[in-house]
């Protein structure tokens, strides 16, 4: 305290050091920014983190424009929708922003998620910030839910309808938490009401939240590299990690194109196509919600289907939840699943690559099985790569263990 | 470090990516902006309102309201539009010289088309209370007729000028307005077209 | 990018193409094959609407003024041609009819138009107005193909005249029942217009329900491609910057 009122009033230091005196300013400027040590091999795949803030960033602004004119009201939830689209100078930008911006949201998460699969990023000591990040999908997911139903279309509707009904597949307290839930006997203004504020205020707090532990527990531990190796083990005479370059400017500029590049793809989509042929704005969410009608085939939107596929593969309903459940958990224990000597696919045996091929292969078809009609046949396949995708976690400790593994440089490489 | 770095073009290349980046975040920022003024349903809510005037008396005022705001619609009488002319000394601006404050056809004494029919956007001046009309006269008072507003005593003249010395600054507001009969006129557009 | 990583792409590339493929077992849509950008063709739907659907079909959340500024038609031309139903042009299309009287005759009120060209499509819509056929069990007189026990009597049957659907007997089942399959129309009555001209009529309608369903949409097609040139400039700018700034790092 005596240092700082001997300094009050006194010009040496300029404006920063007033700052820097009450608020560690340049500090974390420094230790977040300009002196954060990344590896200088970063490829493709390490952009979408930066891509997934900032995709966050614009849902929050056009979101909080979008909540100016949206009504969280039955009666009028729908129409303002439509004036927003319609009556309100540029609502339409704003609300295909938000809505485009969902499904992007999801895009560039899915691929943020699938890079540390590729390059063993949640391995030690990165098993806290893994599961940070699978806190923060959650978190998504039950955005993206409560999100979905406020345009109170049909699908909101009914979409709502079938996921809140999963609850009361929980023994003893399941009817009594969907009501909870809904607020309602059935779907109704209450509920859309409570979506609203969770929407809103409860879930983007919390994502605020665990975006910023996410970011200090990875500035902590450092970021990983598509080698799999701890640049912080080879430093030169200065301290600095040999393959790292600072943050700022260098993966700045890096990230800034491919902001740029994400730009160019997500305007594409929103100027020519915000309804992406159905996936992005389903069709029947182009009508009012009516209780009193079931859409001839209801799917939920793109980004659920997957383990929506899950959950309509198991003919009964207690158990067709728990999967659903766990197939969204299972990630969560990848840490202490993968036995493998390496983190990195460079690294490793054909064992893995072949089952993380078949990961993907049986991600993407619950994906698409889970936007098809409940027929005989998509459920059969979605049952065969259900099993796919639970073996995939399940087997992972015994193949990963066995797999035969290349021996792993020093320093970082360059793939083409 | 390992080649030679040509710092201008280095600085440059950094100066107008930052102006074009800025000039983006500029252009985006736009819509949200114009997002928030009155919207489509806000202008046809706010259209123009016809009111019929045939039945007024002279002396006889009614309210109407245009775009969520209160109108006064007042018939005064030939008494009343002579009092117009004892108040002037007591006036700020008497000869409405507040451009802002009517349309170029109420710069008038009477401020308004037609002599007799006075139209007025019922807010004050000051802070936006609806000012009291209190027609009767006291000349002691130098009242000679008028509206006073309640909330912290700003006087005006039966032409809705303000006194000197109370806390509205400028005369009460005349909105666009014009005739379509004898007996009918439409606020909120006059013959140069929509407020 | 390494070769496992290009054998994924390849892959997803390939799934994503397959997912293309849903077939659907449903009587084929013929193409409407309209176009939003053409005016013309947008000025005839909206008469074609106001005189044959706003009867019974509001358009709640268009207004008339918008239709006016987008059609590129003056005040005058929109109070006589379009506005029957309202006074000024900034109301909103509302049937003539009342939706509680609708409901009454009809058994349930008819739909509003403003999005349904986006919820069912304008194939469907397309299809649907030229599939009404006579069917003498129907209390309207007739049935329509592609929503079979509808409501909606033939409102256009002057222009089109009256048609009979043709059925065969399908491939049997299982259990021996051959389902009827739909196998063409049959012209019963002429109508005012030749087959083509009311082809053409219901085309120009479907058009105009694609505008109102988003009138934005011409303009966004627009703004998207000067958005596009925009962030291409961005690009390169920002790539030159950082290829230069990366010439610090050795490889």
């Amino acid at each position: 305290m005596a240092r700082i009122e001997s300094e009050v009033g006194t010009p040496q230091g300029g404006f920063m050091k007033w700052i820097d005196d009450r608020f560690p300013f340049t500090a974390t400027m420094k230790y977040h920014v300009t002196e954060y040590y990344a590896s200088k091999n970063f490829n493709f795949w390490y952009v979408f983190g930066v891509l997934s803030m900032f995709v966050l960033v614009m849902q929050f602004i056009s979101g909080i424009f979008l909540t100016m004119n949206y009504k969280p009201d039955a009666a009028e939830a729908f129409a303002s929708v439509e004036y927003i689209m319609r009556d309100v100078e540029w609502g339409w930008l704003i609300r295909y922003m938000h809505s485009t911006g969902a499904s992007f949201m999801f895009i560039v998460v899915f691929l943020h998620m699938f890079r540390a699969m590729l390059y063993g990023s949640y391995r030690k000591p990165r098993e806290l910030l893994w599961i940070i990040g699978m806190m923060i999908f959650f978190a998504l997911m039950a955005e993206a839910f409560a999100g979905y139903l406020l345009p109170w279309g049909q699908m909101s509707y009914w979409g709502a309808q079938v996921i809140i009904s999963l609850f009361g597949a929980i023994p003893f307290i399941g009817d009594a938490l969907v009501e909870i839930i809904r607020g309602d006997y059935s779907i109704s203004d209450i509920t859309l009401n409570r979506f609203f504020a969770l929407h809103v205020i409860v879930i983007p707090l919390a994502l605020i939240a665990l975006v910023f532990v996410h970011i200090v527990a990875l500035h902590e531990v450092g970021s990983s590299n598509p080698d799999g190796i701890e640049i912080k083990n080879k430093k030169g005479p200065d301290g600095i990690p040999l393959d790292g370059v600072a943050f700022h400017p260098y993966h700045t500029a890096k990230d800034l194109v491919a902001i740029i590049i994400f730009l160019m793809f997500f305007s594409a989509v929103m100027f020519f196509a915000p309804d992406l042929g159905g996936y992005f704005l389903e069709h029947a969410n182009f009508e009012p919600a009516n209780m009193q009608v079931t859409p001839e085939h209801i799917a939920p939107i793109w980004y659920f289907t997957p383990f929506y596929a899950i959950l309509r593969a198991v003919p009964n309903k207690l158990w067709g939840t728990i999967l659903f459940a766990a197939a969204v958990m299972l990630p969560i224990f990848l840490p202490w699943l993968d036995r493998s000597r390496v983190s990195s696919i460079r690294y490793r045996g054909w064992i893995y690559k072949m089952a993380l091929t078949l990961f993907v292969v049986s991600f993407i078809s619950l994906g698409w099985l889970g936007m098809q009609p409940a027929e005989q046949i998509y459920v059969v396949w979605a049952r065969i790569f259900a099993v796919m995708y639970f073996a995939f976690f399940l087997l992972m400790p015994y193949y990963t263990a066995i797999d035969k593994t290349k021996p792993v440089p020093d320093r970082v490489v360059y793939h083409g | 470090m390992t080649e030679d770095v040509d710092r201008n073009r280095r600085h440059f290349l950094a100066v107008a990516t930052a102006v074009t980046g800025g000039a983006g975040i500029a252009m985006v920022a736009i819509p949200f902006l114009a997002s928030l003024k009155p919207s489509a349903r806000a202008q046809a809510q706010g259209a123009p309102v016809e009111v019929p005037i045939g039945s007024l008396e002279p002396g006889e005022m009614i309210r109407i309201v245009w775009r969520g705001k209160l109108v006064f619609v007042l018939r005064r009488s030939e008494e009343m539009l002579e009092r117009l002319s004892a108040t002037t000394e007591f006036l700020r601006d008497p000869d409405s010289e507040e451009v802002e404050q009517q349309p170029e056809y109420a710069v008038n004494q009477h401020r308004s088309v037609k002599p007799e029919f006075l139209v007025l956007e019922a807010a004050c001046t000051h802070l936006g209370c609806i000012p009291l009309s209190q027609f009767d006269v006291s000349p002691a008072e130098n009242w000679f007729g008028g509206f006073y507003c309640p909330c912290h005593g700003s006087r005006f003249d039966l032409a809705g000028r303000v006194y000197k010395g109370v806390p509205a600054p400028t005369n009460l507001r005349v909105p666009p307005y014009r005739f379509l009969q004898n007996d009918v006129i439409l606020i909120g557009i006059d013959n140069t077209g929509a407020a | 990018m390494g070769k496992f990583m290009k054998s994924i792409t390849c892959l997803v590339v390939l799934m994503i193409g397959a997912s293309a493929f849903a077939a659907s077992g449903e009587i084929e849509l013929e193409k409407s094959g309209n176009d939003p950008g053409n005016t013309a063709s947008l000025q005839r739907g909206a008469r074609n609407f106001m005189s044959y659907c706003a009867g019974c079909h509001s358009a709640i959340y268009v207004r008339y003024k918008s239709i006016a500024r987008d059609l590129e038609l003056n005040e005058e031309q929109l109070i006589d041609n379009l506005m029957f139903n309202a006074e000024r042009p900034f109301e909103t299309i509302q049937a003539s009819m009342p939706a509680s009287d609708a409901a009454r005759w009809f058994g349930r009120a008819p739909p509003d138009m403003s999005l349904m060209a986006r919820a069912k499509g304008t194939d469907y819509i397309y299809n649907f107005l030229r599939g009404f056929y006579l069917d003498p069990d129907s209390p309207t007189g007739v049935d329509n193909l592609h929503l079979s026990g509808t409501s909606m009597p033939n409102v256009l049957w002057e222009l089109q005249g009256y048609q009979r659907a043709v059925f065969v007997a399908g491939e049997a089942d299982e259990a021996g029942t051959a389902p009827h399959v739909f196998d063409g129309f049959e012209s019963v009555t002429t109508g005012t217009m030749s087959a083509k001209e009311f082809d053409e009529f219901v085309r120009d309608t479907v058009n105009f329900l694609e505008y109102i369903s988003e009138p934005i949409r011409r303009t966004r097609r627009v703004l998207g491609v000067w958005v596009l040139l925009f962030l291409s400039f961005f690009l390169f700018v920002s790539w030159k910057l950082y290829k230069d700034i990366w010439k610090d790092v050795p490889k």
